[in-house]
């Protein structure tokens, strides 16, 4: 019994250091004195100061937060409507045809995605003449349409563990049902809507491929100049970055993550 | 039971039809119900109760039929505009409100005046005995005070019609019997019509003015309780509601309301009465309630009863009652239950003692096939 509980905690010590070791490398090599990335030069937090006066790093988080949080907040709104019209709005022609396609986009190759909508873009600008330029709106746009299928998919599991009698008592006590889609439907599903916006707003900071195919010049996001930089050797300021944005991912993880678990029980 | 206002019944339901696609929910129904009436509709699992209910308040559209409630049709009418209110078989209280805010839900719709709101749910929260719960979470109450917070929030807006489902399905024996009571208090004190649904026959005895029986999206027998367990009009409604023996048999003579009965079954033949006497030869079928049954261990001496012989096979003792099985000498086996009137210091029935089981021909029913 006992060989084998040793057994299990090594398997366990294993598997997480596989997981953990690299990631806390950076964050130790964050506070490196040296110069160089990868020798250890004694205990600073230099780079910390030294990227708050990268104004090239400063603009290029500015615009991922912008782009996060619109693109969050859209794809919370959008994702919202696609959730309850496939859960609540019974079977109506080609249900399960936009069941599968709401997904899609999660499994779609981030390459693909991208590129797909770059062609869109360049095809609009010849057509309308907008976007002149890509950046902000067009990056928030693309974000969007990702990101809302995850939306819509976490709303539709919470509406279809909801018992569809709470809407049908409200409607009964006389409720039209727009009053009762804000009396009862998305106080209920607000939950869902918040961990979504959460989830919506780590993998628009978090994206990389999508941002390069439709973004412009001068139109940078964070991990776009992580990338770049890294591309000319890896220096020190970006193991501090780099710690920096894990801080705020596993922050908001763990907030989803929380409501998430509020959101189970009844 | 609906004999003067024939015309213009409180609720009248005609020809309704729920089809979901080939399969065919509720069939043509048609019902009748009076103001102030506790109507049950009764029915096995699946026989489309619900259908029905859930066409009344709204939320199903018939496919054919209309309904029309105090004269009105409301076939077309959403379900926020109807004045019937219904309670949910899950209760479906709303989890993130308090009791009072539950229950003022539906006089908000309205737009009642706040302080009439207020006082208008303090009397209902005081009627369902819920005064102290009142700024409870759902999540707080236990399965009974959520079930009465359903009641109570249905039943706020005066509603013209209470529509139940299963309103008592999940609580326990002691309880429901209980709230049963309760029920019956409120709705003669509110004098609100109540239809209700169910599919316990005890409970739709003891609550209803009158009930349907339900089967395969029809109704088999709409009556008084009384009606429908001592005069039942098919085997269904027998078989259904309690238990019954049957004896398969074909008419020897009849007339005059009075019938004779050849029986394999029990190898003798037996007198019944019924007011349309079936003809002679046709195929028929005795049904006999247990408790209509005499059973005795000496040969009864009125020569008028049905009396046959047979063999205790099996009892149980209820305390205030027996149950006996008990085998005829053509195989045949009858239950019959007899009220234990003596603390028996004499020796009781036991199994494989002879006996004979008599009944009068009037406590027979006659259905035909
Ligand atoms: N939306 C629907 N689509 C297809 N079939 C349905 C639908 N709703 C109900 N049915 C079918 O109609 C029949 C009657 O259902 P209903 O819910 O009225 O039964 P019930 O009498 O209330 O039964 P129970 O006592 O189990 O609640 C069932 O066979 C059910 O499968
Ligand atoms: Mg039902």
């Amino acid at each position: 019994m006992k060989r084998q509980s040793r057994f299990v905690f090594s398997m366990l010590v294993f598997g997480y250091a596989f997981l953990y070791v690299p990631l806390l490398s950076v964050v130790v090599y964050s506070f490196n004195d040296s110069n160089l990335a990868t020798i250890w030069g004694g205990f600073s937090t230099r780079w910390y100061g030294e990227l708050l006066k990268n104004d090239q790093v400063i603009s290029a988080l500015l615009l991922s937060l912008k782009i996060a949080i619109s693109a969050a907040t859209l794809a919370t709104l959008f994702g919202t409507m696609a959730g309850i019209a496939l859960s609540r709005f019974g079977r109506f022609r080609g249900r399960n045809l936009f069941t599968g396609m709401i997904t899609s986009p999660m499994v779609m190759p981030e390459v693909i995605t991208g590129l797909s909508l770059l062609l869109l873009f360049v095809t609009l600008q010849q057509l309308t003449g907008w976007p002149t330029q890509r950046g902000y709106a067009t990056i928030t746009i693309a974000h969007t349409t990702f990101a809302m299928a995850y939306v819509a998919v976490i709303v539709q599991s919470r509406l279809a563990a909801m018992d569809q009698s709470l809407e049908e008592a409200a409607m009964d006590l006389g409720g039209h049902p727009f009053r009762v889609m804000l009396d009862i439907t998305l106080p209920l599903i607000l939950p869902a809507m918040v961990a979504g916006w959460l989830l919506a707003f780590t993998l628009s900071l978090d994206d990389l491929v999508i941002a390069s195919f439709v973004s412009g010049p001068g139109g940078s996001t964070l991990p776009m100049l992580i990338f770049s930089k890294v591309k000319l050797g890896v220096t020190p300021d970006i193991n501090a970055l780099a710690t920096l944005i894990m801080l705020f991912v596993s922050a908001g993880v763990l907030v989803a993550w929380t409501i998430g678990r509020r959101m189970q029980r009844p | 039971m609906t004999g003067k206002d024939n015309d213009k019944s409180f609720i009248e339901v005609r020809e309704l039809s729920k089809h979901f696609g080939e399969f065919v929910a509720v069939d043509a129904v048609n019902l009748r119900i009076e103001r102030g009436e506790l109507f049950s509709i009764l029915g096995g699992s699946g026989c489309g109760k619900t259908t029905l209910l859930r066409m009344l308040a709204g939320f199903e559209t018939p496919t054919s039929g209309r309904i029309f409630l105090d004269g009105v049709d409301i076939t077309d009418q959403p379900p926020y505009e109807r004045p019937v209110n219904m309670m949910f078989q899950s209760y479906a209280v709303f989890p993130h409100m308090t009791v009072e805010q539950n229950v003022s839900y539906g006089l908000q719709k309205e737009r009642m005046p706040r302080n009439e709101i207020a006082s208008r749910v303090g009397e209902m929260l005081a009627l369902v005995k819920l005064e102290d719960y009142a700024s409870r979470k759902p999540d707080q109450l236990s399965g009974g005070q959520r079930q009465r917070v359903a009641l109570a929030r249905a039943l706020v807006k005066k509603p013209k019609v209470l529509l139940l489902d299963e309103p008592l399905a999940a609580l326990d024996r002691k309880l429901r019997e209980h709230t049963q009571f309760e029920l019956m208090n409120i709705q003669d004190e509110l004098g609100i019509t109540f239809v209700v649904v169910t599919h316990d026959q005890e409970e739709a005895m003891i609550l209803s003015n009158r009930i349907a029986v339900m089967e395969q999206g029809r109704f088999e027998q709409i009556g008084t309780p009384k009606e429908v367990y001592e005069f039942p009009c098919n085997r269904f409604v027998a078989d259904f509601i309690g238990t019954i023996n049957t004896f398969e048999g074909v008419v020897q003579t009849s007339g005059e309301g009075e019938i004779t009965v050849a029986s394999d079954e029990c190898g003798h033949s037996l007198r019944a009465y019924c007011d349309t006497p079936p003809r002679n030869g046709s195929d028929i079928c005795l049904a006999v309630r247990p408790e209509k049954i005499y059973i005795s261990q000496t040969e009864p001496d009125n020569d008028e009863d049905s009396c046959l012989r047979g063999v205790i096979e099996d009892f149980g003792y209820f305390g205030n009652l027996s149950l006996y099985r008990i085998r005829l000498e053509t195989g045949k086996v009858v239950q019959v239950s007899a009220q234990n009137r003596r603390r028996s210091t004499e020796r009781f029935l036991e199994w494989d003692d002879q006996v004979f089981i008599s009944w009068r021909p009037r406590s027979a029913v006659v259905l035909e096939n």
